[in-house]
């Protein structure tokens, strides 16, 4: 990494950007030197992608100077990035679908009023690049009929095309076959020949040992670790992705579990484009313990909560659940499965779990409004209502305890809070329970784990999806790793540790293991 | 709190007088255009509108309407739906309304004529306000698109109904025949005739106090019944609905049902209450200006009632205006209204950020 004889194509210095509470890059340094591979590696929400968003200027840095070629610059904007030299390939691609490639790529580089004479010379101009670079695409195609693979080579064209030396590339084989893949690095090393310095940002430890000269590792915001790709190895990296933080302590007894409480059997789950989003995913939670399941997130976690909690119907399998059997035929919606005694406390407490119009006491009902309790014969019971929002709020510190507050006005800590106050206090038999803490602060933390570990307690089953790796170890019995919208993996929270995990969750253990290697 | 808060009154009053001050401003460019002085036509429109008990029966009775409208538009609106078919939900309920009285006017005391006829204006309504809402929650088609159409169709199957089944014998225009009186709802001067205050004649008629009801009710539905609370939801933030196990469609369906029944009650106040039978084109525009009432009455009933009296005010002092001052034909009067329509309406928010950031920074400071 020191390699300080050649100027680095990109450095940053101190970068800094916070949205609202949330501090998403914190005093970034990275240098990369000019004519390498460079992979930036880290969990989602690391700060991975806003970090590549500076750059790029889609946002601008609260702090912190960038220079590019040794010079130093101000990127306001991406057309600035493009000035400087900085092409970006975005995970999802900014192509329009039902021009050619030709027309994709001078699009906002047309060179005049009429499209002709620019047309021919980005024709001359994209020949040379693709035999150059030996990218081979069909420039008078239709972009929609191209498969995935060969867009994104139109992206990287397009970059190219506005005379891009450092490219970023985001997430770029999330939308490809592992054939396709393997191509794209075949792609990147002709591209660094050529002396373009490449940036790749993932959180998939293959494609960082398979295509980079460096690679850079964040967490949570900041960047832990610079390490040169040859001189490391997948469990190393995945460690200091996971991380070693202050272990979380929550004091538990030792789980009693009896009866099973839930038991899903093959779930599977399409989305709207027909990709397979949960794969046969099978699991049992029994009364008195919690399940956590492990994952790096955008792995099928959401969309079992979602299978789960009658959300969104499933494709296929069966949950059996308090007496019923809930298949694609036999589908319960949300509320009925709260008839059933599951409760939910989702993932996104703003998309979700709240409407943040909605005054507090309004919120605290939200999934049982047709509660007896709530209702009279043809109004609302506002008394009843206020009433129960008072004593919640006193009884999970609610602050402030104003149930005439907007949530939207409540803090991260407390809005979660009149979430999870809302499920446990309806007594159910099954607690969903996505990123319990996300955005809470510390103290609001531990008041939460306590509440669930006794909700436990009290015989219910629990499963609990948490991007944080020592919560789910602190809180969980059991912990079932997903990965791909799989399950990849079971281990008792006992045997658990950070980089067993870690290599799970990556998937990294199997691959070895088919590999004849040792975890 | 994070974010410095604007106070209530700039944006339930201040923005909405604003933006009818800058519509006046340039009606009066208008009327100087045309060599007249604005501030004597704003006189006449005043007075025209308010300044004397006929006037103001006149401007009641416009307001009817468009409080019905309004209301129409803005429950659907809290649910997150744009119903832009009040125009052609009004004029079918208006043929319920009409239906009910021709069929039991001759044989039915009023009594049991009024509940009928309202009962039919709300059934015709709320089923032409039905289709478009079936084809939104389940067939995905855009309800502003569909509503639209079915204000055209409204209008081509009115015109046909009336020219070829409804029509009385012997007349040259396309009007039923007059319905007894026992199928007419009594004026508001002849109902305080009763309890002895007199007051000058006008068109104005119980239909008013219907619509009023219709505000207290909307009210209590929307912010204090479970129907409301699951309405709201899914006009806020539709994926907290589902998740709350709310069926978003059944929610579309049923408030459009609503929706077209209210719009349906301006045969009411027009079919009952003035005319006296049934007839072509009733509807006017009430329909469309309801979206305008709505917007301006900040989708609250309370807003509502006060923005349909000013629209009211604009029909009544406009046509008053244009008789006294002939150079202002009703054509600029209808100018005078659009404008008030574009800047409360299509340029709601020209204003809004300027004047919030402008209390955001004092109360900062």
């Amino acid at each position: 990494m020191n390699n300080t004889t050649s100027p680095y194509a990109i450095e940053l210095r101190d970068i800094s950007k916070r949205f609202g509470a949330v501090q998403a890059n914190k005093d970034i340094c990275l240098q990369v030197p000019a004519g390498t591979v460079h992979g930036i590696i880290g969990e989602n929400g690391a700060g991975k992608s806003t970090l590549m968003s500076i750059i790029y200027g889609f946002y601008e840095a609260d702090s912190g100077d960038i220079e590019v070629g040794g010079e130093l610059v101000n990127i306001r904007t991406s057309e600035d990035a493009i000035r400087f030299g900085i092409g970006m390939v975005h995970q999802h691609f900014m192509l329009v679908e039902n021009f050619t490639v030709l027309e994709n790529v001078v699009l906002g580089a047309e060179g005049g009023a009429m499209l002709k004479g620019g047309l021919d010379a980005a024709r001359k101009e994209l020949k040379r690049l693709e035999q150059e670079y030996n990218l081979d695409v069909d420039v008078d195609a239709v972009v929609e009929d191209l498969p995935v693979g060969l867009q994104q080579r139109v992206e990287i064209l397009k970059a190219l095309y506005r005379g891009a030396k450092i490219l970023i590339l985001d997430e770029p084989t999330g939308v490809l076959t592992p054939q396709e893949a393997d191509h794209l690095f075949r792609i990147l090393q002709s591209l660094k020949e050529q002396g373009v310095t490449v940036m790749i940002i993932t959180h998939k430890l293959r494609e960082i040992m398979a295509s980079t000269d460096n690679v850079s590792v964040m967490r949570q915001g900041q960047m832990v670790a610079h390490r040169v790709t040859a001189e490391t190895d997948k469990e190393e990296l995945a460690e200091l992705m996971v991380g070693k933080k202050v272990r979380l302590v929550v004091d538990k007894e030792e789980a009693k579990p009896t009866n099973v409480a839930l038991s899903a059997k093959n779930l599977s789950w399409f989305d709207e484009q027909g990709v397979k989003r949960l794969k046969d995913v099978s699991l049992e939670l029994k009364a008195g313990e919690i399940v956590g399941i492990a994952g790096v997130s955008g792995n099928g976690q959401s969309e079992l909560l979602n299978a789960l909690s009658g959300i969104t119907p499933l494709s296929g399998g069966e949950i059996h659940f308090n007496g019923e059997v809930i298949t694609a035929k036999n589908k319960k919606n949300a509320s009925q499965m709260r008839d059933l005694k599951m409760a939910h406390v989702p993932e996104d407490r703003h998309k979700m779990g709240l409407v943040t119009g909605f005054e507090a006491y309004e919120a605290a009902i939200l999934g049982y409004h047709n509660s007896e309790a709530y209702n009279g014969k043809i109004l609302l019971d506002r008394k009843a209502m206020l009433d129960e929002c008072n004593e919640r709020m006193q009884k999970w510190d609610v602050r402030p305890a104003d149930p005439f507050l907007k949530t939207a006005n409540f803090s991260g800590g407390n809005q979660q809070k009149i979430v999870i106050a809302r499920e446990v206090e309806q007594n159910p038999d099954v607690l969903l329970i996505g990123q319990p803490t996300r955005g809470v602060d510390i103290g609001a933390i531990e008041n939460i784990h306590e509440e669930i570990v006794k909700l436990r307690d009290s015989g219910k089953a629990i499963l609990l999806v948490s991007v944080e790796l020592d919560e789910i170890m602190a809180l969980s019995d059991r912990i079932i790793v997903m990965f791909d919208g799989a399950v990849v993996g079971e281990i008792d929270a006992k045997d658990a540790d950070e980089r067993t995990l870690g290599l799970m969750m990556a998937n990294a253990l199997n691959e070895e293991e088919k590999a004849g290697g040792q975890a | 709190m994070s974010q410095p808060k604007v106070p209530v009154w700039v944006n339930l009053a201040l923005i909405p007088f604003i933006n009818i001050m800058l519509a006046f401003l340039v009606s009066a460019l208008v009327i100087l255009a045309i060599g007249e002085n604005p501030i004597e036509a704003a006189g006449y429109l005043v007075y025209g509108a308010f300044g004397y008990e006929e006037g103001i029966g006149y401007t009641l009775y416009y307001a009817t309407n468009l409080i019905f409208t309004g209301l129409a538009v803005s429950i659907a609106f809290k649910a997150g739906i744009f119903n832009i078919g009040g125009e052609g939900q009004a004029y079918i309920g208006g043929l319920g309304v009409g239906l009910a009285c021709l069929a039991f006017d001759q044989t039915m005391p009023f009594y049991v004529i009024v509940p009928l006829a309202i009962i039919g204006g709300a059934a015709f309504g709320a089923a032409w306000a039905y289709i478009p809402a079936y084809l939104s929650a389940r067939r995905g088609s855009h309800v502003v698109i569909t509503t639209i159409m079915f204000n055209f169709i409204a209008s081509s199957l009115m015109v046909y109904l009336m020219v070829n089944w409804l029509k009385q014998e012997g007349r040259m225009s396309p009007n039923s025949r007059t319905f007894e009186e026992s199928a007419w709802l009594p004026y508001m001067h002849e109902m305080l005739a009763a309890i002895g205050i007199n007051i000058e004649q006008s068109p104005l008629n119980a239909s008013f106090l219907w619509a009023l009801i219709c505000c207290v009710l909307i009210w209590g539905l929307i912010w204090h019944t479970r129907w409301g609370y699951q309405l709201r939801t899914v006009g806020t933030n539709a994926t907290a609905a589902i998740y709350a196990g709310i069926d978003n469609g059944k929610v579309t369906i049923w408030v459009m049902l609503i929706s077209g029944a209210l719009a349906g009650f301006v045969g009411l106040n027009e079919i009952m209450g003035v005319q006296h039978s049934l007839l072509l084109n009733f509807t006017a525009g009430f329909g469309f200006a309801g979206i305008a009432v709505s917007l301006m009455g900040r989708n609250h009933p309370v807003g509502i009632i006060l923005a349909a009296i000013l629209f009211g005010a604009l029909y009544q002092g406009g046509s008053e205006l244009a008789f006294e001052i002939p150079s202002i034909t009703p054509e600029i009067v209808v100018v005078i209204q659009g404008l008030v329509i574009l800047f409360s309406g299509a340029l709601e928010h020209m204003c809004k950020d300027r004047v919030e950031a402008f209390f955001t920074r004092t109360s900062a400071a």
